[in-house]
């Protein structure tokens, strides 16, 4: 009973995030609009005893990817009426995509529910179960080369990145760190035997 | 005593109110010692600076200074909260409490004594590291609310260095689980037991220096305290918070130290377990408990005004290297070492 009331409560505010996101008129609260709803979207998740999945969703899209989002966000000078002119432009793709995921989403629901009752309470798992352990395990086995590849395919889009920001522009200024710290006190300082100063 | 007091409260409620005032009970006297804790690190890190500096340090209110923080906490409250005429008056308010929560709120998982925390989660390592990171929202959300440049300076120098280091730590992280074969602290803790010897603190020594200064660049103290670098952005992102505002964040700046030094001494210190466990002869002093937990903070605390009182702040580009080129690099190949040692049955983590 209490975990239904938690459902609706959470459901609810998910949706009004979710409204938030396309309908704020700054991007800045878009952004945190967002957050919100990943948060409230990783609380239903751990209602479902999916703890794993929900602290790793806060973990790496509220901790760092939202948080570079914002850092974007902030530092671009977006004019209002430059975000509504493309506005009826867009529109009609939008609609359309937003139809096409909410039939799937339906047609997953319908085809999931015709084999298993997925709309009833899940039970509880006993004391000892533990959803990271059961992860792992299908990760490093069942799944061990979709895994691998997954990983493989981070890792270019890691190396693309970098290489993309190794363009060489004229006139930049950068510190070569390894020269800085191999600087001794006898390339900057040079010690003047001086005579004290008499007075005449 | 917790288990008389739990009967007792179901004996009387709905075993869900019965639960919620149990915890409520738990918080409470945590969260006490947590503020007070707080309050007296502000009087130790003035008095032990000034000791470095071979000054007394605050000397008036009440005997040897010891009042000094409740004044400055009666000071702050009787203050002014200025909301700036351009600022977005709700995000302005919103932040100081974003930055506090997270603090406060990863405690629950931490053990405090044998068997006791007070939510004993499985994945409590993972939650620590989610709730490390989303205090980051609190400094970057008051940059950009108080629509001022020096404040949106501060912000954006924290939130790179966050992400950067975030990084690191999780990666730390990873070796502390591997090495305690489990995500819930409290058997991470006993992963450690049995003295000084066994304490991950040796295996796992370049992770907990990696760790441990990750930590002092997140909570945004010395010598990495960018964000607010008063001599080139005045004081970063609460530039203009005064009052109550300005104490929340003063708050959770300091309980994020006692947090952070509470989970290094947690991941690699042993905890509560005490370091002449299995030296039965030393009676008392081989008993583990609340107060090696507590002292372990206090040697971390202390390293915390050290820094502070020793290290010239860091430049912002050496920073982010120290962040991406030396501590990253490092973690992962003291993970690839340790694996290997795992492998070879090598080391404590052999059974």
């Amino acid at each position: 009973m209490a975990s239904l009331v938690f459902f609706y409560a959470l459901a609810a505010v998910l949706l009004v995030a979710a409204t938030g996101v396309i309908t704020s008129r700054n991007p800045v609260f878009s952004v945190l609009f967002l957050v919100l709803a990943f948060v409230t979207s990783a609380f239903l998740w751990m209602l479902l005893e999916a703890e794993f999945l929900a602290i790793v969703l806060v973990l790496v899209y509220v901790g760092a990817v939202m948080v570079l989002f914002l850092f974007v966000v902030m530092m671009l000078d977006i004019k209002e009426a430059q975000l509504r002119a493309g506005f009826t432009r867009y529109a009609p793709f939008g609609i359309v995509l937003g139809l096409i995921m909410a039939a799937e989403l339906i047609a997953a629901l319908w085809l999931r529910g015709s084999q298993v009752p997925i709309l009833a309470s899940a039970t509880p798992r006993q004391a000892g179960y533990s959803n990271t352990k059961m992860l792992g395990q299908v990760l490093y086995t069942e799944h061990v080369y979709a895994f691998e590849l997954a990983a493989f395919l981070l890792l270019l889009a890691i190396v693309a990145a970098i290489v993309l920001t190794m363009r060489r522009r004229p006139g930049l200024k950068v510190q070569d760190v390894a020269r800085q710290v191999a600087v001794r006190r006898e390339d900057r300082v040079r010690l003047v035997k001086m005579q004290p100063e008499t007075r005449q | 005593m917790l288990t008389a007091l739990s009967e007792l409260l179901n004996h009387w409620l709905p075993p869900l109110l019965a639960e919620v005032v149990l915890v409520v009970i738990e918080i409470v006297p945590l969260l006490i010692v947590l503020i007070l804790g707080v309050a007296f690190l502000t009087l130790a890190e003035r008095k032990i600076i000034g000791f470095m500096q071979n000054r007394i340090g605050p000397n008036r209110v009440g005997p040897k200074g010891l009042l000094q923080p409740f004044a400055d906490v009666i000071k702050l409250l009787l203050k002014e909260v200025v909301l700036p005429a351009n600022a977005n008056r709700f995000l302005f308010l919103v932040a100081p409490l974003l930055s506090i929560t997270p603090a406060l709120a990863a405690w629950a998982v931490v053990p405090l004594f044998p068997g006791f925390a007070i939510a004993d989660i499985d994945a409590g390592l993972l939650y620590v590291l989610a709730l490390t990171s989303l205090g980051v929202y609190g400094v970057i959300i008051a940059g950009w609310a108080t629509n001022s440049k020096y404040a949106l300076l501060g912000a954006m120098r924290s939130a790179a260095q966050i992400v950067a280091y975030e990084i690191a730590m999780g990666f730390a992280l990873v070796g502390v689980l591997m090495a305690g074969g489990s995500l819930n602290l409290g058997a991470i803790v006993e992963a450690q037991q049995g003295g000084l010897q066994h304490w991950f603190l040796w295996p796992l020594f370049p992770l907990f220096l990696v760790y441990f200064i990750s930590g002092v660049a997140e909570t945004n103290r010395a010598p990495f305290d960018v964000a607010e670098g008063e001599s080139e952005i005045v004081a970063g992102f609460h530039v203009e918070y005064s009052g109550v505002a300005f104490a929340v964040f003063f708050l959770a700046e300091y309980a994020n130290m006692i947090l952070i030094s509470a989970l290094t001494a947690v991941m690699f210190l042993g905890g509560w377990e005490s370091p002449f466990a299995g030296l039965d002869v030393l009676g008392p002093l081989a008993a583990p408990g609340l107060h090696w937990l507590a002292l372990k903070v206090c040697l971390f605390l202390f390293c915390f005004l050290w820094f502070r009182a020793t290290f010239p702040r860091y430049r912002y580009d050496q920073i982010m290297r120290l962040g991406w080129k030396v501590f990253i690099p490092v973690t992962i190949v003291w993970i690839f070492v340790e694996g290997a040692m795992a492998v070879m049955r090598l080391g404590p983590w052999s059974a």
